[in-house]
């Protein structure tokens, strides 16, 4: 079964002053395809999806979604364009409520500008009504409709990470790329996370992309891995490959247990 | 088990069944600003005539108060972009509204000013149009000048934003100050264009706008002829229109993308937000407004238009009610523009009760800044988000606790405002 | 040529002025990441503490004795550093992990404050007052037919002393490697055993004793002194300011160059263009280097990690 690429990377490099932090990365995502990037703490993980989604721009390289090429891109025009990203140090509008937070993200696809929302036109009307409709239906398949009123930085972790995942999904991506969503959750937590995950690629049509530090779930859940170290890509393949590969083992040995979950980043 | 029935649909899948009827629509759009024409009338033909002339007077303060802190609140309170240099915008608004109404009524409607200006074709009539049009004007000056101060928003922020808004302010100042003086209505009726828009008075004041905005009484004498202003009425229908459209914004998807600016710029642009798009429109939003408020100071009785008064102090005291309102809310700012401005005056009244309190004699205005001040670092530390924060008053728990089961059983669900993010 | 060299007196006269307030705003940035608003206050406070003193020891009017100027400089610098220590303690110091606005915010107001609580009468009033001759008026030598006055000489050594005072603090002692630790690190600096307020509450009263120092100075230049909330005040302090963004705020050399541009730009602008538009040239100058480049001269650009 060969399924069309949604999202491909070819030959990204950066550089920052001397330091190469990523070099000849190529990546594709195929549509509703579940793909994993692993790799020790440093290895340039999180850089790749500053990459993706316009954070930083490339030396080097193309970024292709669908027909649309990416790279040069702002990240609001990335996200317009159906490439969506949750961060590894949650980023939510804390003081808004969790509703208003997906309502937000929903409204990227919304056609009323600021005319039409002071004058309270049909088409805007509809649009707001939409946006609630469509944000809670969100939030029920994430399992925080019950928060819906509360401000979001008073929601648990657990649930921060969640409401994340809903409101890269309200912005209708073809591809989610996750940033370690499983980071700091206990195996309940976890377990609820994973069937979440896989779960979300039929229900949205999206191909997703992964950051994680749990080798278990990668390996589970994933079809293709890529491995990263130093910035750059040292095996690529499926779960079964990826941990018979000696170059993986190498570059893992020396590195601080692996299972374990890394280090909170600043909270 | 199949895809179809699983998928969570997308928003333009929803928006075609949701469409309302277009004349239920149109008649929910309009009748807030209906209520606001009908309130604004109210004041000035009812209420005003009540009041004796300093209580109109304070009146009229507040209404300009809330339109300007209100505007404000757009650019620091939604969109979280610190400006303090706010009250360049209103002076920029107020030159040119006085312009256009001084030289437009000696030049178009040929009324040679003086001390006391008449009214010019009674209520509505050719001089109430041409300062209503004077108002557009110096909003449409002042956001042309909002989106130059808004283009340095893309590139600085926080400390810098701010220091750039304030120098934007201290430049407009000594530009004014160098013009040469308002030539006397008679040079007026013979001035051309260049005059028109260079001589603006300098240092001292832009002298000889027609009085528009006064507390004077309406509608006076026996035959119904108007004898005086209706600056009420005009005050409060442009606070009304302002405060219908601030709340229609924040209730919208484009304030809330102003909101998300302000909490989290990064999430914000990741979530599909241009972020610069949101930061310039709020600017020219915000200074539109300032330049209406600005319109509405250059035509009141008693406000002189200088650039002394419309310096950093001016811009500093809009930021104190934007922030101890709440930033972000609009009933918030507006209890703190019309408590901050009413307070010189409960100060002054108070003053002798304190005097005879501590048996030493204060004078209650010396005293007015540091308390604001003292108020102002207070607020910071003790509430950040200011008094509201970024609720509105019907959000508060003891607005829910008292008053809404009150209204409820006067009114029963009539007006009582509902957050259309209900679950349907 | 003499409207040349007189200009360049007041320049390099000025511009050591506006380095002092300068380089209190830029150690407090350094350690702190906020910029002081109120600084440009304590130079006033600076200027009528000072007047105040000359007061209580009956130095007013003309002839006061040679030791006057020492015994008044280091009480006023010593007067500011307590009040901008305190200013820290009550203003600034439960606002350390607050959001930057609201420290803005905060500064400002502490900066409303320190203005109108100086205008009280029973503070310094709201009248201006003659500044005493501490340094004797006269000139010392003529340079291409203008009078170099004792006033400018000792405004730009002592200057030049202080900010050499400084530089010898924070690159050669314990405390000014502390100092550069927390601007470096403050989490880090906290765990290397640095006591993170303590510096913090030293490099406050350091600033503001240069501040101090500056208002003093300034006073005796031009001998009088304005009321506490005169705008004088508050375009001398922005000018200080704007010294300190363009050199680049957290360097310490950027500011003392910052401070000769700002002075250079201003006295030229005033004595070639027109006078009343000095203060259009320093904001332009300070918009211009802003938008080309955010973090000044001499500063790094800091960019947020994602």
């Amino acid at each position: 079964m060969t399924a069309k690429i949604a999202l491909e990377a070819k030959q990204l490099s950066l550089a920052f002053g001397g330091l190469k932090a990523v070099s000849d990365f190529s990546l594709r995502v195929p549509e509703r395809g579940l793909c994993g990037l692993i790799g020790p703490n440093g290895a340039g993980k999180t850089t790749i999806f500053n990459l993706l989604t316009g954070v930083y721009q490339p030396d080097h390289g193309e970024i292709w979604l669908g027909g649309t090429r990416l790279d040069g891109k702002k990240p609001s025009a990335i996200a317009l364009a159906g490439l969506a990203r949750t961060f590894q140090n949650i980023r939510l509008f804390g003081e808004l409520s969790v509703i208003d937070n997906v309502r937000t993200a929903c409204g990227v696809r919304a056609r009323s500008g600021l005319v039409r929302s002071f004058l309270r036109t049909p088409l805007f009307l509809a649009e707001e009504r939409a946006m609630i409709e469509r944000s809670y239906d969100l939030l029920d398949v994430l399992g925080i409709a019950h928060r819906a009123d509360e401000q979001a930085k008073s929601l648990p972790y657990g649930d921060q990470r969640r409401l994340e995942i809903a409101r890269a999904l309200a912005t209708e991506p073809k591809v989610l790329l996750l940033d370690e969503p499983v980071a700091g959750m206990n195996t309940q937590e976890k377990h609820e996370m994973r069937s979440l995950i896989v779960s979300l690629r039929e229900r949205f049509d999206v191909g997703i992309l992964l950051i994680e530090h749990d080798m278990g779930l990668v390996m589970e859940i994933c079809e293709e891995i890529t491995v990263l170290d130093h910035g750059v890509t040292i095996a690529s393949g499926n779960a079964a490959g990826i941990q018979e590969n000696p170059a993986v083992i190498e570059a893992y040995l020396g590195a601080p247990e692996p299972d374990e979950p890394p280090s909170q980043g600043p909270t | 088990m199949s895809a179809g029935d699983r998928r969570t649909r997308s928003l333009a899948e929803r928006v075609t069944e949701l469409r309302p009827n277009p004349l239920v629509a149109a008649v929910r759009s309009a009748w807030p600003f209906v209520i606001a024409i009908v309130i604004a009338f109210v004041l000035q033909a009812v209420v005003a005539p009540a009041m004796s002339p300093f209580k109109a007077k304070m009146l009229l303060d507040i209404g300009i108060a809330i339109v300007l802190a209100s505007s404000l609140n757009i650019v620091n309170g939604m969109a979280g972009q610190f400006s303090i240099g706010h009250a360049g915008f209103m002076m920029i608004g107020g030159y040119a509204a006085a312009v256009v109404t001084y030289y437009g009524s000696i030049k178009l409607l040929g009324v040679p000013l003086g001390v006391d200006v008449p009214v010019i074709g009674g209520f509505m009539g050719s001089g109430d149009l041409l300062f209503l049009a004077s108002c557009i004007v110096g909003g449409i000056f002042a956001a042309v000048a909002g989106l130059v101060v808004g283009l340095p928003s893309l590139r600085l922020r926080g400390d810098y934003l701010a220091i750039v808004t304030l120098g934007f302010g201290e430049i407009l100042r000594v530009l004014v100050q160098q013009t040469p003086e308002v030539p006397s209505p008679k040079e007026a009726a013979e001035a051309g264009l260049g005059t028109m828009m260079s001589h603006l008075g300098g240092a001292l004041s832009f002298t000889g706008t027609p009085t528009y905005v006064s507390p004077t009484p309406w509608l006076e004498n026996a035959s119904g002829e108007q004898t005086g202003h209706a600056g009420i009425f005009f005050t409060y229908l442009i606070v009304g229109i302002l405060l219908v459209l601030i709340y229609r914004l924040k209730t919208a998807n484009q304030g809330r993308r102003l909101l998300a600016v302000r909490e989290n710029e990064i999430a914000a642009e990741a979530c599909g937000v241009n972020t610069s798009r949101t930061k310039v429109t709020a600017f020219v939003l915000a200074a539109f407004f300032a330049g209406v408020g600005g319109a509405l100071f250059a035509h009141e009785l008693g406000a002189t238009l200088s650039p002394k008064e419309l310096g950093f102090m001016k811009s500093i005291d809009l930021v104190i009610m934007v922030v101890l309102g709440g930033m972000g809310s609009i009933t918030g700012v507006v209890c703190a523009a019309a408590f901050l401005t009413v307070l010189p005056e409960l100060l002054r009244t108070l003053a002798p009760m304190i005097t005879n309190l501590i048996g030493v004699s204060v004078n209650p205005d010396a005293y007015r800044m540091p308390l604001y001040a003292l108020a102002l670092i207070l607020v910071m530390i003790l509430r950040p988000q200011g008094l509201f924060g970024i609720r509105e008053l019907w959000d508060l728990r003891w607005w829910k606790r008292y008053v809404t089961p009150a209204w409820t059983k006067i009114a029963g669900g009539w007006l009582i405002p509902r957050a259309p993010k209900d679950r349907p | 040529m003499t409207t040349l060299v007189q200009t360049l007196v007041d320049t390099i006269a000025l511009g050591s002025l506006y380095a002092l307030t300068a380089l209190g705003y830029t150690l407090v940035y350094g350690v702190l990441r906020f910029i002081n608003f109120a600084h440009s206050d304590i130079f006033t406070v600076g200027a009528w503490v000072a007047w105040s003193f000359c007061g209580l020891f009956g130095w007013l009017g003309t002839g006061s004795p040679i030791f006057a100027m020492p015994i008044i400089l280091v009480l006023a610098m010593a007067t500011c550093a307590a009040l901008g220590i305190l200013i820290e303690l009550l203003a600034y110091r439960p606002l350390r992990r607050a959001p930057r606005l609201n420290v803005l915010i905060t500064a400002i107001g502490v900066s409303l404050l320190l203005q109108n609580c100086g205008q009280l009468d029973w503070v310094f009033g709201r009248q201006g007052q003659p500044m005493p001759a501490l340094v004797e008026d006269r000139s010392l030598f003529m340079l291409a037919g203008v009078n170099i006055r004792l006033v400018d000489i000792t405004i730009v050594l002592l200057a030049g002393a202080l900010m050499v005072a400084l530089e010898r603090l924070v690159y050669g002692s314990k405390v000014g490697r502390a100092m550069r630790a927390v601007s470096f690190d403050e989490r880090v600096a906290s765990l290397m055993g640095i006591n993170v307020n303590r510096i913090v509450s030293i490099t406050f009263g350091i600033g503001s004793a240069l501040a101090a120092a500056g208002g003093l100075l300034f006073a005796l230049k031009y001998s009088n002194i304005k009321q506490p909330a005169d705008t004088t005040w508050v375009l001398l302090g922005l000018r200080a300011f704007v010294a300190a963004v363009v050199g680049g705020i957290g360097n310490v050399r950027g500011a003392v160059a910052g401070a000769l541009l700002i002075a250079f730009v201003e006295q030229f602008g005033a004595a070639y263009l027109s006078a009343n538009m000095r203060d259009l040239f320093v904001f332009v100058v300070l918009i211009v280097v802003l938008l080309v480049k955010p973090s000044g001269l001499f500063g790094k650009a800091v960019v947020e990690k994602v």
